[in-house]
C-alpha cells in the first residue's frame, strides 16, 4: 500500500521503470529489445545520425531513441511497419554506397552493417550503387583507413576527440562527399594520431582496421634459417578466447602456448616476465627520484600511445616520464642481447614477435631507438585479433586444445606482471615492490584496492613507512591531459601517475577482439585479477628468474647495463616547432627579443600589421641594433591574440601601438648600448666575471 | 524623452535635437515638408547602377542651383531637396527605383541619362516624366506612384514599409520615426514575463519556416536559470531565390536590432549575435554599422536605457552552408565547429550556444517585434488569420510579370499574389500568358507545389501544411505551362542533396538516391518500381531524418508526385515529356510529307545522324541522334517534329 510509485513508461505495451537512464535507447535495451544502432556508444556523446534506433512515441511521432530523454507516461513503440521500412531503407542506402567486397574484408563476420542487413532481412538493395572507389590510407604503422567501407557514423571521430582528446580525424566536405579523414586530407601516418586504435575498436565496419603483420610472420615461421621467439602480453590471455566463442575474461594462457607451439614458434615467452623486470626498474627509479629529489611526479611509460601523446603535447613533461621502456621493448632488447649466446644463433637470424592487445605497440617497435644498428628489438607485433586469425587459418581448434607451458626462463612471471594488463595494474605492481623495498619488511597483503576501479581518473593515497604517497591512475588520454595540465601548471601534488591510453588499460586495447558486449572490458579485468590470485607469487621482486637475470647478465637494478638495455629517451614531437623566423637581427646577444605570432588566428586578428608596425618603428627610430624581431608560428594563445612576446613577456590582444609602447619602455630602462660590438664586449666581460 | 542615458560623454549631442523634435511631436511633419528624392540602394538596384544614379542626382541638383541635402538635419526648410538612399523597395525587377516624395512619384529603371530630365521636369518643373513610370503589363496603364501601382497597392507592407524610405545607414532617421521606443519600453516599463506574454498574445510565429510561436519559445528560455543567455538573429537566408531577410537587414537593420533587444530583455540575455549569410556583404556591412551606431548612441552598451543592464551585439558572417540556417547547426558553426545539426532535445532554449539558453529567431520575426510592442498584440492580430496573424514577405519570382519582394497578410490567396500583385503569368519571353498558370513552388527547396486548385487557398501555416507545402522562409516561384514538374522536383532535390551536411544516413544517402531516381524518370530509364521507390524513400527521409533540412527535402518530389502524377506517368510509361524540356525523352523525326530534301538539316547535324538523297525526304538515325535540336533549328519549313 505504501509502495512509492516508480516513474514508468510503456515500451511496446509493457511498463518499464525509469531508473536514471539517460535516453529511451537505454530503457528499450533494458526491456530486452536490442534496437539496432551504428552511432550510439554509452561512453561517447549522442550523435543521432544512423537513424536506426527510431521509435514511435505517441503524440510526438518518430523520434531517435538515443536522443529522447525518458519521461514518465510516454508510450513507445519500437517496431511499427513504418519504422521497419525506414530502418531497412537506411541499411539499403548504406549498402548502395558501400564497397561490398565483404568476404575479403577484415571485419567480415563481425561487421555491424553485415549483421544488421541480415537482422533486418535486407535481401536485396533496391537502390543503385553510387559507390565511388577511393584509395586506402595505409600510411600508419598501426591502422588502415578504408573510406570505401565507412558508414560515417562518426564513432571514430568522437572516440578520438572525446575520450582521447586528440581529434586526429574529423568529417570533411558536405553532402554525399563527406568523408572522415585527418586535417587537409593528410594521411593518418603523418598527423597526430598516437596509434591507440580506439577508432578501429569502435568502428562498426571495416573502415578502420588493424594493419596486419600476419603474412611476414608466416614467412618467418616458414624460414628454417630463422629462430622465431614470441612474447605474449598479459591482456591477450583474457581476450583471445572471445574469437573462439569463449566468454570475455576467460583465461586461456595454456591454450595460447599450445597454439603458438603448433604454429611453429621456437620459444614462447610471457611479456609478464618483462613486466616484472619493469616493476623493478621503474620502482627503483621512482624511489630514487623520491628520495633524491628527482623530477616528480613520475609518469609511467609502459603505454606507447601515452608516450607519443606526451611527446606531442607535453614535451616539457618528458623529464617526468619514467625512462623505462615498455615491457614489450625491454623484452625485445633483452632477448636479442641474451638469446644469441644462449640459443647459439646469430642476432640477425633471431626474430622476436610480440603478441599484444595494442596497435600502438606496432609503432613503438618501429622506433629507431628500439633496436641495434637498424635491427629492431621486436621484429613484428601481432595483435590479439591477428593471432586469432593465424590460429583460425591453421585450423587449430582452440577451445579444445590441451594447455601447455611457457619456455623457461623467460616464461616465468608473478601476478604483479600479469596485472599490467589492466588500468591500475602497473601502479599496484610498483607499490608491491616499493612498499617492501622502503620498509624492508615482507608485504603480506598485496592487494592495493585503492588503485583498482573503473573510473578514468582515480586518485589514491598510500602510506608506506609512515610517509604518504599520492597516486593517480588515469586511462583515456583526455583524462591524461587533465592530469598533465595540472602537472605543467605546478598544481599537482602527485608522486606517481599511471597512464594508459585505452579505456580500461590494455584489456581494452584496440588489438583485442572487437566486441559489442558492453561488459567485456570489466570481465577481462576480472580475469587478470583472478590470474594474479591463482599464482604463487605476487611480487615482481620474488621472481627468481629475474633475480638470476640481474645476477648473471644485467648487473645492478638501474645499473649501466640495465640502463642501456631497458631504458630509453624521448623526443619532442610538437607539431609546431618553437622555431621562429628572424626578421631583424644583428650580431650580439644583448637584444630585446620581440616575437610576433603569425599563426592563423593571430594573423586574422591583424598580427601582420603589428609586425609591420614594429619593424617600421625600429627602422624609423634606429633601433635595428637593439631589437631581435622574429615572426613566430602559433604560440597557442589564440583566444587572446594577436600575441606578441616582448622580452619573454606575453602581450595579449596586442596592437602595433601597444607593442611599440612596451618596446620603448623596456629600451628606456636599459643602458643604451653604443654599438652591437660594445654590447658583445660588455656581455663577454660579464661572463668573464 | 527618447533615450534615458545616464552615461556621460556618450554621443548625446547627436540625439538631443532629435529627441527634442520627437518630444514636440513635429519631427516627422517637419521632414515631410521637405521634398525628398529617395534612391533604392538594395542589392538588386545597386547591381543595376543605383549608386551611379545617386551620384548623378547629386551633381545635377547642385548644378541646377537647388540646395541638396544629403544628411538628415533636424530643422529643414522647404526649399531644400533632400537626396537619400533607402533600403530595398522590393520591386527589384524594375530597378533602379527612384521615389520623389511627397509628390508620390515612383520612377522605374532609371539610368544616369534620365537624371537630368527628372531634375528639370519633376524637381524644378513639377512635371512627371511619363516614360519612366511603371506600366501595368496587362492593362498598359501607367501608374504615378505606389498608391496606384498594383504591385504595391495590394500589399500590406509592415516590415518592408520603412525599408522603402528610411536611410538604413542613418540611425537618427530610424529614431525619428519612433525607433527604439519599443525597446526602451521593454527595458524600462515591462517585465520579462509581460514581454513574453505580449508576444504570445500577438500570436507571432517564426517566419523562418517552422512557424513555432515566438512567445512560447522566449518563455522557454526565460524560465531557464542561467546567468548567461544568448539571442541569435538568424540571417543565414539560403533558399534559392529568397531574399526577404537580406532586404530587411539591408533596408532597416535597426528594426532587427530593436527586435533582438526586446527578445534579450524578455529572456534575460546580455549577448546578442547576428549570423548573416556571408554572401550578403551589404547586409553584413549595414548590420555592422547599425550595431556600431547603436553603441555610439548608447542604445547598446553597458547600461541600456539607464537600467544598469549591459547588452552587446556582434555581427558574424556565416560559414556558407545552407544547413547553418538550422538552429543547432548554426550554434555549432558559431562555436567554430563544423555546421552540423544535433538531435533535439535539448532545445537551444534549454542548452544552446556554449551550452547556455539561446533563442534563435529569424530576421523577419524579429523585425515584427517592435511593432507589436508599439501597437499592442490586439492591433497586430487584426491583420492575418486567427492562427497565423500578421504579414509575411515572399520573394516572388518565376513566370510572373512583376517579380520582387511582396508583403501580404496571412490569409491572402495565391491568386491575389500571382495575378494582382505579380501582374499575371508570363511566357518564357515575359509576355502575359492568360491561361499559362501551372503551379507555384512555395517555401523553397523545403516547400511544395501548389496548383490551380489552390489558387483560392488562403496562405497560412496550417493551410499550406495540409496540402503538403509550407510557408518556409517565403520563396514563391510561379511556373507556367511550359514547366516540367519532374525537372522542377529534380532542381530542388539537387540543391538539397548538395547542401545536406552529410551527417544522417537518410538525408545524405536518401536525397542522393531520390535524385538518381528522378534522373531515371527524366532520362527514360524509369518503370513502376521507380515511382514506388520514389514515394517510399521520400516518406522515409521525411519521417526519419535528423533535422529540418532532411525532413523537408523530399517535399518538392512528394508534392509534385501528388499533384502532377500524370506528368510523372507520362515520363515513365510513355517516355514523353509534355513540355519537351526532358531532352532524353525527345524522339525527333522528319515528316516525309513536309520534307523537301534540301539538306540543311544534314549540314547542321553534329553527329551525322541524318541521311537522304537530295530532293527526297531525309531520315534521322535515332541511334546516332543526340537530340540536340540543331536540325529543327536549321529546318526552315518545320519538317522536323518531336523536338
Amino acid at each position: 500500500m505504501n509502495k512509492v510509485t516508480q516513474p514508468t513508461l510503456t515500451i511496446d505495451g509493457k511498463a518499464v521503470v525509469i531508473e536514471g537512464e539517460r535516453n529511451l535507447l537505454e530503457l528499450v535495451r533494458k526491456a530486452n529489445i536490442d534496437l539496432p544502432t551504428f552511432c550510439y556508444h554509452s561512453e561517447l556523446s549522442v550523435y543521432g545520425a544512423c537513424r536506426l534506433c527510431l521509435v514511435q512515441v505517441e503524440g510526438r511521432g518518430i523520434q531517435g531513441a538515443c536522443s529522447t530523454p525518458p519521461e514518465p507516461g510516454l508510450k513507445v513503440l519500437t517496431t511499427t511497419p513504418k519504422i521497419r521500412e525506414i530502418r531497412r531503407i537506411a541499411v539499403e542506402l548504406l549498402l548502395a554506397n558501400h564497397d561490398q567486397s565483404c568476404p575479403t574484408c577484415p571485419r567480415s563476420a563481425n561487421c555491424q552493417l553485415q549483421i544488421l542487413a541480415q537482422r533486418l532481412g535486407v535481401k536485396k538493395v533496391r537502390f543503385k550503387s553510387v559507390h565511388q572507389p577511393v584509395p586506402l590510407d595505409e600510411s600508419s604503422p598501426s591502422l588502415v583507413r578504408d573510406p570505401n567501407k565507412c558508414v560515417l557514423c562518426g564513432d571514430c571521430v568522437r572516440m578520438c576527440s572525446e575520450i582521447q582528446g586528440i581529434g586526429a580525424i574529423d568529417f570533411t566536405h558536405r553532402g554525399h562527399e563527406v568523408t572522415v579523414q585527418p586535417a587537409f586530407g593528410k594521411n593518418l601516418g603523418d598527423v597526430e594520431c598516437v596509434n591507440c586504435g580506439q577508432c578501429a575498436s569502435v568502428c562498426p565496419t571495416g573502415a578502420l582496421t588493424i594493419k596486419s603483420e600476419v603474412d611476414p610472420v608466416w614467412d618467418l615461421l616458414a624460414d628454417s634459417q630463422k629462430t622465431v621467439v614470441v612474447q605474449i602480453a598479459p591482456a591477450v590471455r583474457v581476450g583471445l578466447g572471445e574469437c573462439f566463442g569463449l566468454k570475455p575474461g576467460e583465461i586461456t594462457t595454456g591454450r595460447i602456448v599450445a597454439a603458438l607451439k603448433h604454429l611453429g614458434f621456437n620459444q614462447i615467452y610471457d611479456t609478464s616476465f618483462a613486466a616484472d623486470l619493469t616493476v623493478l626498474e621503474e620502482g627503483t627509479e621512482f624511489l630514487e627520484r623520491k628520495t633524491h629529489g628527482g623530477k616528480l611526479p613520475m609518469f609511467t611509460s609502459c603505454c606507447p600511445g601515452w608516450v607519443k601523446y606526451a611527446e606531442q603535447y607535453f614535451p616539457e613533461l618528458l623529464p617526468n616520464l619514467s625512462t623505462c621502456r615498455s615491457p614489450q621493448a625491454m623484452f625485445g632488447s633483452l632477448l636479442k642481447a641474451i638469446l644469441p649466446d644462449q640459443l647459439k644463433v646469430d642476432r640477425k637470424q633471431l626474430k622476436v614477435v610480440a603478441i599484444m592487445p595494442c596497435t600502438a605497440k606496432k609503432f613503438e617497435a618501429q622506433r629507431p631507438e628500439m633496436g641495434v644498428d637498424g635491427d629492431p628489438d621486436v621484429d613484428h607485433v601481432l595483435t590479439t585479433q591477428e593471432l586469432a586469425q593465424m590460429i583460425q587459418s591453421a585450423g587449430i581448434m582452440f577451445d579444445t586444445l590441451q594447455p601447455e607451458s611457457f619456455d623457461m626462463p623467460f616464461g616465468f612471471y608473478t601476478g604483479a606482471g600479469v596485472i599490467f594488463g589492466n588500468s591500475g595494474g602497473v601502479m599496484e605492481a610498483v607499490l608491491r615492490f616499493a612498499a617492501e623495498k622502503v620498509t624492508g619488511k615482507k608485504l603480506d597483503n598485496v592487494e592495493f584496492q585503492q588503485v583498482r576501479g573503473d573510473s578514468g581518473l582515480r586518485e589514491a593515497t598510500v602510506t608506506v613507512n609512515g610517509s604518504e604517497l599520492k597516486l593517480a591512475v588515469v586511462h583515456g588520454l583526455r583524462n591524461a591531459r587533465v592530469v598533465a595540465e595540472q602537472v605543467r601548471a605546478g598544481k599537482s601534488n602527485y608522486d606517481l601517475i599511471e597512464v594508459m591510453a585505452c579505456p580500461g588499460g590494455c584489456v581494452g586495447g584496440a588489438g583485442q577482439p572487437v566486441t559489442t558486449s558492453r561488459d567485456a572490458r570489466a570481465l577481462r579485468t576480472k580475469g587478470l585479477y583472478n590470474a594474479d590470485k591463482m599464482l604463487q607469487l605476487h611480487k615482481s621482486q620474488d621472481n627468481v628468474f629475474i633475480t638470476e637475470c640481474y645476477a648473471n647478465f644485467l648487473g645492478e637494478i638501474g645499473g649501466e647495463k640495465a640502463h642501456h638495455l631497458l631504458h630509453t629517451t624521448y623526443q619532442s614531437r610538437r607539431r609546431i616547432a618553437d622555431e621562429s623566423l628572424p626578421l631583424m637581427h644583428s650580431p650580439g646577444e644583448d637584444k630585446l627579443k620581440v616575437s610576433v605570432c603569425l599563426g592563423t588566428n593571430c594573423f586574422l586578428k591583424g598580427s601582420q600589421e603589428v609586425l609591420n608596425g614594429v619593424l617600421r618603428h625600429a627602422e624609423q627610430n634606429g633601433l635595428e641594433g637593439r631589437l631581435d624581431v622574429r615572426a613566430g608560428f602559433c604560440f597557442e594563445k589564440c583566444e587572446t591574440g594577436p600575441s606578441v612576446m616582448i622580452g619573454g613577456e606575453h602581450v595579449q590582444n596586442c596592437t602595433a601601438a601597444k607593442a611599440i609602447e612596451e618596446i620603448n619602455s623596456r629600451i628606456e630602462n636599459e643602458t643604451p648600448a653604443q654599438t652591437a660590438d660594445a654590447t658583445a664586449a660588455i656581455h663577454g666581460a660579464n661572463i668573464g666575471l | 524623452m527618447l533615450l534615458s542615458n545616464s552615461q556621460p560623454g556618450c554621443a548625446m549631442t547627436n540625439t538631443e535635437p532629435l529627441s527634442h523634435l520627437a518630444r514636440k511631436g513635429h519631427g516627422p511633419s517637419t521632414l515631410a515638408q521637405v521634398r525628398r528624392v529617395i534612391i533604392c540602394a538594395g542589392t538588386g538596384c545597386m547591381a543595376n547602377g543605383a549608386m551611379k544614379v545617386f551620384e548623378k542626382f547629386k551633381s545635377e541638383i547642385a548644378n541646377s542651383g537647388m540646395q541638396v541635402i544629403l544628411e538628415l538635419r533636424a530643422e529643414a526648410t522647404s526649399d531644400e531637396i533632400r537626396l537619400s538612399k533607402s533600403g530595398c523597395q522590393g520591386f527589384c525587377q524594375m530597378g533602379p527605383l527612384v521615389s520623389v516624395v511627397p509628390d508620390g512619384i515612383l520612377y522605374t529603371k532609371v539610368r544616369t541619362e534620365d537624371v537630368a530630365e527628372i531634375v528639370q521636369q519633376t524637381l524644378a518643373g513639377g512635371q512627371v516624366v511619363e516614360r519612366l513610370l511603371y506600366k501595368d503589363p496587362a492593362t498598359r496603364k501607367s501608374s504615378r506612384g505606389i498608391e496606384d501601382n498594383s504591385f504595391y497597392s495590394r500589399q500590406s507592407r509592415l516590415v518592408l514599409h520603412e525599408c522603402g524610405f528610411l536611410d538604413p545607414e542613418d540611425i537618427r532617421e530610424y529614431m525619428l520615426h519612433g525607433g527604439y521606443q519599443a525597446a526602451r519600453k521593454a527595458f524600462v516599463e515591462m517585465s520579462p514575463e509581460e514581454i513574453c506574454k505580449t508576444i504570445l498574445d500577438s500570436g507571432l510565429r517564426g517566419r523562418g519556416g517552422g512557424g513555432f510561436p515566438t512567445g512560447r519559445k522566449w518563455d522557454a528560455a526565460r524560465v531557464q536559470n542561467s546567468a548567461k543567455k544568448y539571442i541569435i538573429c538568424n540571417g543565414d537566408e539560403g533558399d534559392p531565390g529568397a531574399f526577404m531577410n537580406r532586404s530587411v537587414m539591408e533596408g532597416n537593420p535597426h528594426s532587427v536590432i530593436e527586435g533582438m533587444m526586446i527578445a534579450a530583455r524578455a529572456i534575460g540575455a546580455n549577448e546578442m549575435l547576428v549570423y548573416v549569410r556571408a554572401e550578403y556583404p551589404l547586409a553584413v556591412e549595414r548590420m555592422r554599422r547599425a550595431v556600431a551606431d547603436a553603441e555610439r548612441e548608447g542604445i547598446l552598451g553597458k547600461n541600456v536605457f539607464g537600467t544598469g543592464l549591459p547588452l552587446k551585439c556582434e555581427v558574424m558572417e556565416g560559414a556558407g552552408a545552407f544547413v547553418c540556417g538550422e538552429e543547432t547547426a548554426m550554434i555549432a558553426s558559431i562555436e567554430g565547429q563544423r555546421g552540423m545539426p544535433r538531435p533535439k532535445p535539448p532545445f537551444p532554449a534549454q542548452s544552446g550556444l556554449w551550452g547556455k539558453p539561446t533563442i534563435i529567431n529569424n530576421v523577419e520575426t524579429l523585425a515584427h517585434v517592435s511593432r507589436i510592442l508599439n501597437v499592442g498584440p490586439e492591433v497586430f492580430r487584426t491583420i492575418g488569420t486567427k492562427d497565423s496573424p500578421g504579414t509575411k514577405t515572399f520573394a516572388l519570382t518565376g513566370h510572373v510579370s512583376n517579380t520582387g519582394l511582396v508583403e501580404v497578410p496571412f490569409g491572402t490567396t495565391l491568386r491575389e499574389i500571382v495575378y494582382n500583385i505579380g501582374g499575371g503569368v508570363t511566357d518564357d519571353a515575359g509576355k502575359i500568358w492568360k491561361t499559362g498558370f501551372k503551379a507555384v513552388q512555395i517555401g523553397g527547396p523545403s516547400g511544395g507545389c501548389l496548383t490551380e486548385e489552390h489558387l483560392d487557398l488562403p496562405l497560412a501555416y496550417e493551410s499550406l501544411r495540409s496540402v503538403g507545402a509550407m510557408v518556409g522562409s517565403g520563396g514563391l516561384v510561379a511556373m507556367n505551362q511550359g514547366t516540367c514538374m519532374v525537372s522542377i522536383a529534380r532542381f530542388f532535390m539537387e540543391f538539397t542533396q548538395r547542401e545536406s551536411c552529410g551527417k544522417c544516413v537518410l538525408c545524405r544517402e536518401g536525397t542522393r538516391q531520390l535524385l538518381a531516381l528522378l534522373d531515371d524518370v527524366i532520362e527514360g530509364r524509369a518503370d513502376q518500381n521507380t515511382l514506388n521507390l520514389l514515394e517510399k524513400l521520400g516518406h522515409a527521409v521525411q519521417a526519419g531524418s535528423l533535422c529540418g533540412l532532411g525532413k523537408t527535402a523530399p517535399n518538392p518530389v512528394l508534392s509534385t508526385m501528388r499533384y502532377f502524377r500524370k506528368e510523372y506517368e507520362e515520363h515513365v510509361f510513355e517516355k514523353r515529356c509534355r513540355t519537351g524540356r526532358c531532352k532524353a525523352l525527345l524522339s525527333p523525326e522528319i515528316n516525309p510529307v513536309k520534307c523537301k530534301g534540301c539538306g540543311l538539316c544534314i549540314k547542321a547535324c553534329p553527329t551525322g545522324a541524318i541521311t537522304g538523297e537530295k530532293k527526297q525526304p531525309h531520315h534521322i538515325n535515332s541511334e546516332l541522334c543526340i537530340k540536340c535540336g540543331a536540325c529543327a533549328t536549321a529546318c526552315k519549313i518545320h519538317a522536323i517534329e518531336g523536338i
